[in-house]
């Protein structure tokens, strides 16, 4: 007997649906042989990472903080889809989350200590702008001289991460910080406070963009000539030609959507959870959206679970670390694994497996 | 509460004095936030460490939990306050950037006792800790000075803080006392810890002429990089990093947290635990000097020793004057010392120095 991969005339309905449940499952598998292998009872260690922050004990802050923790990576993967379904592939999401964070707090810093109620709404609008800038960059070199947009928008990450350091160091700094690097903390003005709407829920303006986003691009991709552009030029670029999309146009819309969303999502982390401009701000969410994008399935719904499902994880993860003695590096592996398992799993998708017999006289 | 509590409490209230009322557990929970690896080898490594002593030192008394790689912001305050809710009733933040998360969780858990490393925010129930590295910085800079032979020292600067800058200062004066013909060349890594960063900066400074690498960050990649190169002189940071004795690392600077962490973890079980700030140095115990190999030749040893043993008595103090700033401004008069206020917002070099902070 041997196993066979059949290429399928279509890709499958239902496993398109199926392969992120199998790998999640397969991730707990061997996450749980890993935990297993560093001495720790592997039951207990997926219980406390996928329960523990859901209906442990401590629920009533873990629930609150899946929110904190998932919403900008909906936001900015709800923006990263778009463009990744019609192949356009904006990489540097992280850069576009940082000078999002950058133009909000400059505008919050510029107005301290007033306490007006437009400074936030005009933080949020400098916010996507500054997203949309930046994303712009990579677009109009694209246009312009046909490079190549994954270099251009991966490369400005590291651009807009020193302009974080300079900014932290130098004209956003504290100026009642003793020296010390960091903007005002932004959680002490209200004016710019991105606090929870219900105290302690967690609840805070980025959730709401991030599921005005969900909505949104689910109306756009399901009901709207734009949408069914981008899926079209994804898919069959050549037919799209025809149909009369405009490349060009697309890459521009594509970029400088998921720009912007990813500029806001920094500017409500700023304002909110964070707090401040500090040179360490950026945690990675503009990398680990891509990974949501994808285990999502490119659709709004789908990233929206995805998000909370990686949420969960690091959560989860945080409370295996502290009371079981996890290391930290063995939840990183636990989460890669997840991307690492949803890649293999979507053979499946396009390809079937079958089992031949071996032929009886060979 | 459980049946054992309140009997652990009665017997207490019986036999023993009113103190006893203090303990609602019977055994106190010290919990640790740390921002690299347990592994780094450096600075995480000696907080770790001083964890563990705790841990020998109370026994069953005590129980320790710690989170290792915890960023700074917003999911440091996440990390902090699971230690509170799981019922730690001492937490160590031993980072600068965890200093408002840990300030922000404290309000939340006013019973909590929480102790923040190297920051300057405190409230009744945060105190602050941080060491005088700048001391063991003057003995460095003395064995740079004689050591050197380019005349040029390079320097890893982690962040353009006031430690930081401190410490450039402390090691570039008494590099200058004994050789004036040195200078420092400072490469910023912008990071406490990244063995590929650090690797980089110090293969450049030694291409750039340096043959003694002073380390602000915590890996052993800038060792691994002069024991590469093969002359060049280098220093262990927060850590002993005796793997590289005795050349390149001729000596280094050990913070030796154990015997604080045992004296707070007293305090707390005592019940006496105030809100505080400390800043000890090498006459407390909480700077060390690591062994001073034999690759430095003895009358470079011996005096780097009287140094030593001068800042333990207080004696001398690294910053003595007559100091100019870097801008030729008077800063210290002949004879006069630093005050704590000015070293702890140092925000510029000293005269001589041939570089810029970054702002």
């Amino acid at each position: 007997m041997k196993l066979q991969l059949e290429k399928r005339p279509q890709p499958s309905r239902r496993w398109i649906y199926l392969s992120p449940l199998l790998a999640v499952v397969i991730t707990m598998l061997v996450g749980g042989a890993l935990f297993a292998a560093l001495g720790k009872n592997p039951v207990e260690a997926i219980a406390t990472i996928f329960w523990e922050p859901l209906f442990g004990e401590f629920a009533f802050y873990y629930r609150p903080q899946l929110l904190v923790k998932g919403a900008p990576l909906i936001l900015i993967a709800i923006g990263l889809s778009l463009g990744f379904r019609a192949g356009i592939w904006n990489i540097g999401a992280e850069g576009q989350y940082i000078i999002g964070a950058l133009s909000g707090a400059g505008v919050a810093l510029a107005f301290y200590p007033l306490d007006a109620w437009f400074v936030f709404p005009l933080m949020a609008l400098a916010g996507a702008l500054g997203g949309w800038a930046w994303g712009m960059i990579p677009a109009v070199l694209k246009l312009r001289f046909g490079t190549n947009e994954i270099l251009v928008s991966l490369m400005l990450v590291y651009v807009a991460e020193q302009l974080l350091a300079a900014m932290a160091l130098g004209p956003m700094k504290n100026p009642d910080g003793m020296g010390f690097p960091g903007s005002r903390n932004l959680q002490d003005y209200p004016a710019a406070h991105n606090a929870d709407l219900i105290t302690g829920s967690g609840l805070h303006w980025g959730v709401v963009a991030a599921l005005v986003a969900v909505i949104a691009a689910y109306i756009l991709l399901g009901r709207h000539m734009l949408g069914y552009q981008i899926r079209l030029s994804g898919e069959a670029p050549r037919a799209a030609r025809f149909a009369g999309v405009k490349p060009g146009l697309l890459t521009l819309f594509c970029l400088g959507t998921s720009g912007a969303l990813a500029g806001l999502a920094g500017m409500f982390e700023v304002s909110g959870p964070a707090g401040q401009v500090s040179i360490d701000f950026n945690v990675g969410y503009g990398f680990t959206a891509i990974i949501v994008a994808f285990l999502g399935r490119l659709h709004p719904v789908g990233i929206a679970l995805a998000g909370l499902l990686m949420a969960l994880t690091y959560i989860g993860g945080e409370i295996a670390q502290g009371n079981l003695g996890l290391p930290a590096a063995a939840i990183q592996m636990f989460q890669g694994m997840l991307l690492f398992f949803l890649l293999a799993v979507d053979v499946l998708t396009n390809y079937r497996l079958r089992l031949l017999r071996r032929p009886e006289a060979a | 509460m459980t049946l054992k509590t309140i009997l652990t409490g009665a017997v207490m209230a019986l036999g023993l004095t009113a103190a006893g009322a203090q303990a609602q557990d019977d055994t106190t929970k010290v919990g640790f936030i740390y921002v690299g690896p347990i592994g780094d080898g450096g600075w995480t490594y000696e907080h770790d460490q001083g964890r563990l002593a705790v841990e020998e030192h109370f026994g069953d008394q005590v129980e320790t939990v710690y989170q290792e790689s915890v960023p700074e912001g917003a999911d440091a305050q996440r990390a902090i306050t699971q230690m509170a809710l799981n019922g730690a009733d001492l937490i160590f933040t031993t980072s600068f950037g965890f200093m408002d998360p840990t300030l922000a969780v404290a309000k939340k858990f006013p019973n909590v006792k929480f102790e923040h490393a190297t920051g300057y925010k405190t409230a009744p129930n945060v105190s602050t800790y941080s060491a005088r590295f700048y001391e063991g910085r003057a003995i460095q800079g003395h064995i740079a000075g004689k050591m050197t032979k380019s005349n040029i020292v390079g320097y890893i600067a982690s962040y353009p803080i006031p430690e930081v800058i401190r410490g450039i200062n402390a090691a570039f004066i008494h590099a200058r006392k004994v050789n004036p013909d040195v200078e420092f060349k400072i490469i910023w890594a912008y990071t406490w810890f990244d063995p590929a960063k650090e690797a980089d900066a110090a293969t450049a400074l030694i291409e750039q002429g340096a043959d003694v690498i002073l380390q602000h960050t915590d890996s052993t990649a800038p060792q691994a990089a002069a024991e590469k190169a093969g002359d060049v002189v280098t220093f262990g940071q927060a850590s002993d990093m005796a793997e590289y004795k005795p050349f390149p690392r001729v000596s280094s600077i050990i913070d030796d947290w154990k015997p604080y962490y045992i004296a707070r973890t007293q305090a707390v079980i005592d019940g006496t635990w105030t809100s505080q700030q400390v800043w000890d140095g090498i006459g407390p115990g909480m700077v060390g000097i690591g062994e001073i190999t034999e690759a430095v030749p003895a009358d470079v040893r011996d005096e780097a020793l009287a140094l030593k043993e001068a800042i333990a008595s207080g004696e001398y103090h690294p910053f003595t004057g007559p100091l100019k700033k870097q801008d030729g401004s008077d800063w210290l008069a002949d004879g006069e010392t630093a005050d704590d206020g000015t070293l702890l917002g140092m925000d510029f070099y000293v005269e001589g120095l041939n570089a810029e902070i970054p702002q």
